[in-house]
């Protein structure tokens, strides 16, 4: 039992730096995050820059903030939009099953047939690169996943004595829906929405990676990795850091993740 | 054999689906493809010549049905950028991924299961310390493990170049010294999500009553667990390890980026940012393709190794 809560608490302790740093990195860094400084190019972390500085000059640490702040942004946005139209469709087609219900479900298995990150690369081909593209992208990528999860537990509630209770009380179908069944997944609903903040940071620090994701003035950690790379003779802290970062925000979410997920049982 | 059947009908209708959802994103991209192919300074007529070369002009679905047989046939269309066909593009960069991805697969498969068996077998820090770990390389995305992998192995101890891909025809040995890498940066986290995934699987079946009762009939230990506990353990693994070669050859597109692979996802990437789209639609309905091909694979191996599945 006592292992079981230390996932939940290691999670929150570093999920809750990770989006201090990024809130703060929001407004204020220690440096501004693209001022160039040609006289202090490719210094070792110090106490004047904790993650030492990158080939402009550049204080690795606030553009660090910076690109942590955009990727939160990112993947918040992409869940919202991918659990908004997910817990909606999810809802729906679990709550009054029948011919749109299994045809929906046909569609969804065959979007699944694309891993997301694919997805999102093709919806990103079709749109342009940047910011919103992402989430937009990631977001859509994300609906089928939430619909299903969302959709199995509509089902499973459907006909349990509380929801009939309501039902003879006179309750809306929209009442049902969204007062009474939507509370009782969150068990399961709740547990997903972060691992999906977990993928999406993955999957957004892949686009940016890649070169297609987020893009300058916009920092974002997976960009900063791409970047930093060229430079990793010279500069191994701009590499470890940035990648540390990333890695930090994914094992928070993860190990919150889990922690909730085992919390249930 | 109903079950395959049904399998096989299913895997043959989400093939449709998807090649038809992929068709359809193709063709509700703006722009015009004819402007891509003869620039902005063409007359009208010269452009509708082209539409009427390519088909453009006929219905939708006529499109989609001449594509798709087509496509069957092996003819997979022709890059706007190259103007050659994209089954020629795809015939050298094909046998690429699909090495490397075998190659992460195998790693994943050796390393995983055994690994697995083992951690459920102890408890105490042994177990405790392999979760940490797993936890952890969990959380370390497969590009940043190449960059690190990049950086010990071929910057620092130099056992492989960077950059320098050496094909399977010049020099397998360094090939496969090469690609090495790559795999192992996507093989590291699938295999911790791996070996959670069996060892919590089997650590639920061992609770079961079954397993009770082969004990009080004085089996032994070990021949439980691999006659018995596995075997209804490995259900949801490999269902997983399904997944993870689909994971692969679609993530592919990132890690052959890291390591400078001439690969499909390299492909796939420059025809996206060359906005070459019957190369983007070809390569992404042959991945889903393989997806679903191995999704099917996998129920059939399931279906082998717990029967029951076939009633439901």
């Amino acid at each position: 039992m006592k292992e079981r809560n230390g996932y939940l608490w290691v999670g929150i302790t570093i999920t809750c730096i990770m989006t201090i740093l990024a809130l703060v990195g929001l407004f204020w860094t220690p440096y501004d995050p693209s001022a160039m400084d040609s006289m202090q190019v490719y210094l070792p972390p110090s106490l004047a820059h904790l993650f030492g500085t990158d080939n402009f000059g550049r204080d690795v640490f606030s553009r660090a903030m910076k690109g942590l702040a955009t990727t939160y942004v990112v993947s918040l946005g992409t869940v919202a939009l991918g659990a908004g139209v997910g817990i909606l469709v999810g809802a729906l087609t679990g709550y009054f099953g029948g011919a749109v219900d299994r045809v929906l479900m046909r569609i969804n298995d065959a979007v699944s047939a694309f891993p997301s990150i694919l997805l999102a690369l093709v919806i990103i081909s079709l749109l342009d690169f940047g910011k919103y593209n992402v989430i937009l992208a990631l977001g859509v990528a994300f609906i089928p996943s939430y619909a299903r999860v969302v959709r199995s537990e509509f089902a499973r509630h459907r006909d349990m004595n509380y929801v009939i209770a309501a039902r003879l009380m006179g309750a809306g179908h929209g009442r049902i829906m969204f007062s009474h069944i939507l509370p009782n997944t969150r068990a399961v609903v709740v547990p997903a929405l972060i691992i999906g903040i977990n993928n999406a940071v993955l999957a957004e620090s892949s686009l940016s990676y890649l070169g297609i994701g987020v893009r300058s003035p916009d920092v974002s950690l997976g960009y900063m990795l791409s970047e930093s790379q060229n430079y990793m003779g010279s500069a191994p802290w701009y590499v470890l850091c940035t990648g540390g970062c990333i890695v930090l925000l994914i094992l928070g979410l993860g190990l919150l993740g889990e922690g909730l997920q085992q919390k249930r049982r | 054999m109903k079950y395959a059947v049904r399998k096989l009908a299913m895997m043959l209708l989400t093939m449709l689906i998807v090649s038809f959802l992929a068709y359809l994103a193709f063709q509700i991209i703006p722009g015009d493809p004819t402007n891509k192919i003869l620039g902005t300074e063409a007359t009208e007529e010269q452009r509708q010549m082209l539409r009427e070369q390519m088909g453009l002009n006929r219905p939708f679905l006529v499109r989609y049905g001449d594509w798709l047989i087509h496509f069957v046939q092996g003819d997979l269309g022709d890059s706007y950028s190259y103007s050659m066909p994209v089954g020629e593009m795809l015939a050298g960069k094909l046998p690429v991924t699909l090495l490397l991805a075998l190659l992460a697969f195998l790693i994943t498969t050796v390393v995983s299961i055994p690994l697995g068996i083992f951690s459920a077998g102890r408890g105490g820090w042994v177990d405790r310390v392999m979760t940490v770990l797993g936890q952890l390389t969990m959380a370390v995305p497969p590009f940043f493990i190449g960059i690190i992998l990049t950086y010990c192995f071929g910057l620092v101890l130099q056992w492989f170049t960077p950059g320098q891909f050496v094909s399977f025809s010049q020099d397998p040995g360094a090939c496969l010294t090469y690609l090495v890498f790559p795999a192992i940066a996507i093989a590291l986290p699938r295999i911790a999500m791996t070996v959670k995934m069996l060892r919590s699987g089997i650590l639920a079946e061992l609770g079961k009553d079954y397993v009770r009762t082969a004990h009080s009939r004085g089996n032994d230990r070990s021949a439980i667990l691999y006659r018995h506990v596995l075997r209804n353990a490995l259900v949801p693994t490999v269902t997983f390890l399904a997944m993870t070669i689909a994971d692969i050859v679609a993530g592919s597109v990132v890690i052959e980026q890291v390591f400078a692979i001439p690969g499909m996802g390299r492909l796939l990437f420059s025809s996206i940012s060359n906005r070459d789209y019957p190369v983007v639609q070809a390569i992404i309905v042959l991945m889903a393709f393989w997806v679903v091909l191995v999704n099917f694979l996998a129920d059939l191996i399931n279906q082998r190794l717990d029967p029951r599945l076939r009633l439901q």
